[in-house]
């Protein structure tokens, strides 16, 4: 019986919450729309907030490998097999590319240059910067790339027949030039060909100077990983490309210290006007709160009725606004970054949280001046 | 036996003074109207027998409990359990129902009943207009409620504040009409009004004037010596 009792009490608060919102739809319209605005750009923010360094690490990714790894000690060579050791230790998700390289000197139609043999198809995705005029070679051909300055001071054209020559190793070979890269760096002064055509004719057979890595991770997540690569496969070097990793670091720290200032500056602007709101609600409702008071109603019970519209109001803007920021942050990541994301539930649940405790807070003052409401207003006509 | 005795009562606000020294017993089952000019002290007066203000100084006894001295918390129960309450202005809740509106009072007396309070309209005879907004309620429809609204809760004594004030004649005629029968089955009514004619319905009237009973007019007795004239 006394859960039937509580059930019936029960209903009819949750009764007297509903009409006082639906009947009044007019007021509470203003209320809803405040936090439900409120909280789209807070669930659009912080989406965004949470997304910035997956989307930007991305981004970031362009500009070049961050992780080399290199012969420890003296070394000058290192073997692939060590290399393939390193790099099994990466998540597979976050690796973008690694790029294997092997330097050495070559002569080009008899001039001597530096050559470096590497895999083609992975240096477009460790270094997406190369401009390449003619063709990416496919990967064990015996085409090469020359850089732009070589080509510019030999005059040498894509397509064009080109002579190399080993030094110590009378050994010719006539290779085609596929194309001629620009990047504005020191590969403009590299020959590059086939990682196992240089190994076969230097003889250096499963080895590499150095392995270029881009992943996705920042400056903590890469010194995590060199130090572990460092202590779990001896004879590799592993070490950050600083100016890559710490830049990126502080585009994004700045990124995403203004989007959390932004999402503050939301919360607080919410709860001003939720407050404002709210008070002009107990305001126009003096009469009714004395009413209810009139009528026996303790103060417990108003603070009970006007809490539980606020919160009933937070839990609708909330799921409003969580929907809608969802869509927010989409359209900001699809026309800044060019991607779309994936609907996160936890954000949504945080977004729908906070949008309930920033309204409960706003209502605070005002139920507390509900609750000094004296029940003589409603004879006195006031 | 008297329900309410009130001794020696004040009510001071600041420099004026609204209640002088004001004595006054009403018995159960009487009907007592309270008239006066504005300013009087009507309003102060039932505030404090209808639990809403705390007077100054003085007794107040109701039911046989003394209210002149407790706290906040136990005004109200003594509100929630002991006065029903009719206004001028009907004060409905205008987002509920005519048979919500009754429940509300049943919500913070006890429990909401439903069909208590469907029954309660059938006696006032607006059954029928349960379901209506007070706004789709005509004035004297909108006091009916009122009136069931304050008996919802078996209240010793009834409270009403110029019920006929905002109505036509017709409509005053209904809600004095119920006004009539509540006081044949027994309750304890105390009604203050501007209007003699409804004051000469009840049995005793009394007349304020800068906060002091001026005048008092015992109908009973008026009736008896006209009897034996």
């Amino acid at each position: 019986m006394a859960g039937d009792k509580k059930m019936t009490k029960y209903s009819m608060y949750t009764k007297m919450i509903w009409h006082a919102l639906l009947r009044r739809r007019s007021r509470m319209l203003i209320a809803l729309m405040a936090v439900a605005i409120g909280a789209t750009v807070v669930s659009g923010l912080v989406t965004i907030y949470y997304d910035v360094p997956r989307q930007m690490g991305r981004e970031f990714r362009s500009y070049g490998a961050n992780l080399l790894l290199t012969p420890a000690g003296d070394q000058q060579i290192i073997s692939e097999s060590l290399v393939s050791n390193a790099t099994s230790l990466l998540q597979a998700d976050k690796l973008i590319g690694i790029a294997p390289y092997l330097y050495d000197r070559v002569k080009v139609n008899e001039q001597p240059l530096q050559v470096a043999g590497t895999r083609f198809q992975s240096v477009k995705k460790v270094s997406p910067y190369w401009q390449i005029r003619g063709n990416w070679p496919e990967d064990q051909s015996e085409d090469i790339v020359i850089g732009a300055d070589i080509a510019e001071r030999l005059k040498i054209e894509p397509g064009q027949q080109v002579t190399l020559t080993v030094a110590g190793n009378d050994t010719e070979k006539k290779v085609k030039v596929a194309g001629i890269v620009r990047t504005g760096g020191p590969e403009e002064e590299f020959v590059f060909l086939d990682l196992s055509l240089l190994q076969q004719m230097l003889h250096k057979e499963g080895v590499v100077s150095i392995a270029q890595v881009s992943i996705t991770a920042n400056e903590a997540e890469l010194t995590a990983l060199t130090q572990k690569i460092g202590q779990q496969v001896p004879g590799v070097a592993p070490r950050l490309v600083k100016q890559v990793t710490q830049s990126e670091q502080t585009v994004l720290g700045k990124l995403q210290a203004l989007v959390y200032l932004v999402t503050i500056v939301v919360l607080l602007l919410t709860l001003i006007c939720v407050a404002t709101t709210m008070m002009a609600v107990v305001t126009e409702r003096r009469k009714e709160i004395g009413l209810k008071k009139a009528l026996g109603a303790e103060n417990r019970s108003i603070i009970l009725e006007f809490l539980g519209e606020g919160l009933a109001l937070g839990a609708l803007g909330g799921l409003m606004g969580t929907i809608l920021g969802f869509f927010f942050a989409q359209a900001v990541s699809v026309n800044v970054f060019g991607r779309i994301i994936s609907f996160q539930p936890l954000i949504a649940l945080l977004a729908l949280v906070v949008s309930i405790v920033v309204t409960g807070l706003a209502c605070l003052i005002p139920v507390k001046i509900a609750t000094d409401v004296e029940p003589a207003i409603v004879l006195r006509g006031e | 036996m008297s329900l309410l005795e009130l001794q020696n009562v004040s009510m001071i606000y600041g420099n004026v003074k609204a209640l002088q020294e004001i004595d006054l017993t009403v018995q159960q089952g009487e009907w007592l109207a309270l008239m006066g000019p504005s300013g009087s002290g009507k309003t102060t007066l039932m505030n404090i027998i209808g639990c809403m203000d705390k007077a100054s100084s003085g007794s107040i006894v109701l039911d046989g409990i003394d209210f002149s001295d407790v706290t906040a918390g136990n005004l109200t129960m003594l509100r929630r359990e002991k006065i029903g309450l009719v206004f001028q202005q009907f004060h409905l809740i205008p987002y509920l129902t005519a048979v919500e509106n009754i429940m509300v009072a049943q919500y913070y007396h006890s429990m909401p009943d439903e069909q208590e309070a469907l029954a309660a309209l059938e006696r006032v005879g607006l059954k029928e207009r349960a379901r209506h907004l007070p706004s789709q309620l005509s004035g004297g429809e909108q006091q009916r409620v009122c009136i069931a609204r304050a008996l919802i809760n078996y209240p010793m004594l009834i409270l009403a504040d110029e019920p006929t004030g905002n109505l036509d004649e017709a409509n005053a005629k209904i809600v004095l009409e119920f006004f009539q029968q509540l006081h044949r089955e027994g309750h304890t009514i105390i009604m203050v009004t501007h209007d003699p004619r409804v004051a000469e319905l009840a049995e005793r009237c009394i007349i304020l004037e800068h906060g002091r009973i001026a005048d008092r007019m015992d109908r009973r007795i008026v009736c008896r010596e006209e009897e034996v004239s």
